[in-house]
């Protein structure tokens, strides 16, 4: 009881560098926070990936589309329960700072891959009867302000020319982590305007998202797919959904272990700060430590004084920067729009920035609490 | 009648700094008895060596040789932790500038060296109360450091030094930083201490106005003691 009142009043004795610590902590722990958590939405996709989902895409490069009688042949083989087909559309909507992804699908069989996306019954009837219905996230449609009955148009990039779309339901996310940003359509109304359009490019798929009857049987039932398609015009390549959603992060894996460094370079500045600050403090108090040595107080003690005023630091810094982490992360969502997903702060970054925190704490007494420790008290007492 | 163990045994005691490749003789063969019950003032020239005495014999320094009992404890066979327990004990430090910790009142500061000792909380309160009115600061107990005058942070540092009940009180130039009025003041503090309570009271100090209080006087010269 005694140390602690000792290490609180200890803490606020020279309130300004207290405060102006505690600022810089709380600014560190913010953006380390806010820098785990842009790294977490890059992983958001592999994360809410379904394990009994896979893709199946060709085996050269995304870029070339499968023949879509595939379907037909991966339906048949043994373990498959569903398939349905997508395509990645690109469209433009406004300008192209408006992103957000769109799919061309097979309704009814993606859909029900997807349970998460839930949709009102009526919605869906509207959607499954409108050949250029299209179903929107609740996250983009809060983004843009598309409401039921409006037409989105969008400038083909990957497709050419003109698209409108009616906006015929709005789904929800099952959880507050399930990507509701997307925008989905009917292939089938791509198929035939492309048809239509460049006959050439029909019947494409970019990928077929397969449903497997068993987990446990998701690696079996990749090797069948590919096996089917070996020295076919296009081989295949299958892989779970989170693997597919990897390899998408994986190639810009650099910028995510770039803010993965910044995130803990910014934790790195902060602990030196604090480490100047505690042996600016230490040895301003080194008569006072030579003094209690004196009175007989051991070396355990010094180092609690030192030790519990570093962590009462840290921890009043960390707490706020945590706190805040949540209203600025909402707020940075908003501003980004649908660029990320699921933009949400996780449990287990709140628990890195506790142990960041906790780190800075206890690493930022060590030199002075033992030079603290090994003073001579003679020495110490000249210091006053 | 066997005769009674002094306070303080001092046998040839030899204290040298380094400096750097230098070695630096502070003390020469010193050989001193320091009764119980006495009040000796150590006085001497700057770099005359009494400080670093006052050192040793409150155990906060240690001698390259010699023999040292204090209290009827060789100090020298002590570890730092058993020298620490042993300070806690058995010696009350009065220092020239108080040190007083700044966060603590005047109370906390003074029953700052029971926290050491397994007292409850509400006799360590007597005890504080009993000591501050000793030093007549009864009425500054919650008073901080810093809202008090030099002479009265000097009080509360005497409270702190008898508060254990300790033997010896040590005293590095009491008075050193005090005007005349309450540089009397401690002295006659100490006096009281001293006569009435019966401590031991070895003091180091250059005014020879405070070493006349002290009853018994001892010169130190370039580390050795002349008389």
């Amino acid at each position: 009881m005694h140390l602690l009142k000792l290490i609180l009043r200890n803490a606020l004795r020279h309130r300004l560098r207290t405060l102006l610590t505690v600022l810089g902590l709380l600014v560190a722990i913010l953006s380390f926070g806010l820098l785990q958590t842009v790294v977490d939405a890059w992983y958001s996709g592999a994360n809410n990936a379904a394990p009994d989902r896979l893709v199946t895409r060709s085996a050269v490069s995304l870029m070339v589309p499968l023949p879509v009688h595939y379907r037909d042949k991966i339906r048949a083989l043994d373990g498959v329960r569903g398939v349905a087909k997508a395509n990645w559309f690109a469209g433009v909507y406004q300008e192209p700072k408006n992103f957000f992804p769109q799919f061309a699908i097979d309704a009814v069989p993606y859909l029900a891959m997807y349970p998460e996306y839930r949709i009102a019954e009526n919605q869906m009837r509207d959607f499954l009867r409108d050949r250029k219905g299209a179903v929107v996230g609740r996250k983009l449609a809060d983004t843009y302000g598309f409401r039921i009955g409006d037409t989105v148009p969008l400038k083909g990039t990957v497709f050419s020319g003109n698209w409108d779309f009616v906006v015929r339901a709005i789904y929800e996310g099952a959880t507050p982590r399930t990507d509701t940003s997307q925008f989905f359509f009917h292939w089938d109304y791509l198929n035939e305007s492309v048809r239509a359009r460049a006959p050439q490019r029909a019947d494409q798929v970019g990928v077929f998202v397969v449903q497997v009857a068993d987990i446990s049987r998701a690696a079996e039932v990749s090797r069948a797919i590919d096996a089917q398609f070996a020295n076919s015009a296009v081989e295949t390549l299958t892989e779970t959904e989170q693997a597919f959603q990897i390899g998408f992060v994986k190639q810009t894996e650099a910028i995510v272990i770039a803010i993965r460094i910044v995130s803990f370079v910014v934790i790195f500045i902060i602990l030196a700060v604090m480490a100047n600050t505690m042996a600016m403090t230490a040895r301003e108090r080194m008569a006072e430590y030579a003094t209690l040595k004196a009175l007989g107080f051991g070396p355990g003690f010094l180092g609690g004084l030192i030790y519990g005023e570093s962590l009462a630091i840290a921890a009043a810094g960390a707490l706020l920067g945590i706190a805040l982490t949540f209203p600025v992360a909402d707020w940075f969502a908003g501003r980004m729009g649908t660029l990320f997903p699921v933009f949400e702060v996780s449990g287990s970054t709140v628990q890195l920035q506790i142990a960041c925190a906790a780190v800075v704490g206890i690493a930022a007494a060590v030199l002075p609490a033992s030079r603290a420790a090994r003073v001579r008290i003679v020495e110490g007492l000249r210091a006053a | 009648m066997p005769q009674a163990e002094p306070a303080v045994a001092i046998r040839h005691l030899v204290k040298s700094y380094r400096r750097g490749n230098q070695v630096v003789p502070v003390l020469s063969d010193i050989t001193l008895d320091i009764a119980g019950g006495e009040f000796v003032a150590l006085m001497g020239p700057s770099g005359s060596g009494k400080s670093t005495l006052l050192n040793l014999i409150a155990g906060i320094d240690c001698p390259d040789s010699g023999e040292l009992r204090v209290c009827g404890t060789d100090i020298m066979t002590l570890d730092e932790a058993g020298l620490a327990d042993w300070r806690a004990r058995n010696v009350g430090f009065i220092f020239q500038f108080y040190n007083l910790m700044p966060v603590l009142t005047a109370f906390e500061n003074v029953e700052l060296p029971l926290l050491l000792t397994a007292l409850p909380a509400r006799e360590r309160r007597e005890r504080v109360g009993v000591a501050l009115a000793m030093v007549g600061l009864a009425d500054r107990m919650e008073h901080y450091p810093s809202e008090l005058s030099g002479g009265q942070q000097q009080r509360v540092a005497i409270a702190r030094a008898i508060i254990t009940d300790p033997s010896i009180l040590v005293a590095d130039e009491p008075t050193g930083d005090l005007d005349r009025a309450s540089a009397e003041d401690i002295l006659g503090l100490m006096e009281r201490m001293n006569r009435d309570l019966g401590k031991t009271i070895i003091m180091v100090t250059h005014d020879p106005h405070a070493a006349q209080r002290a009853r018994l006087l001892k010169h130190l010269d370039k580390g050795v003691l002349i008389d």
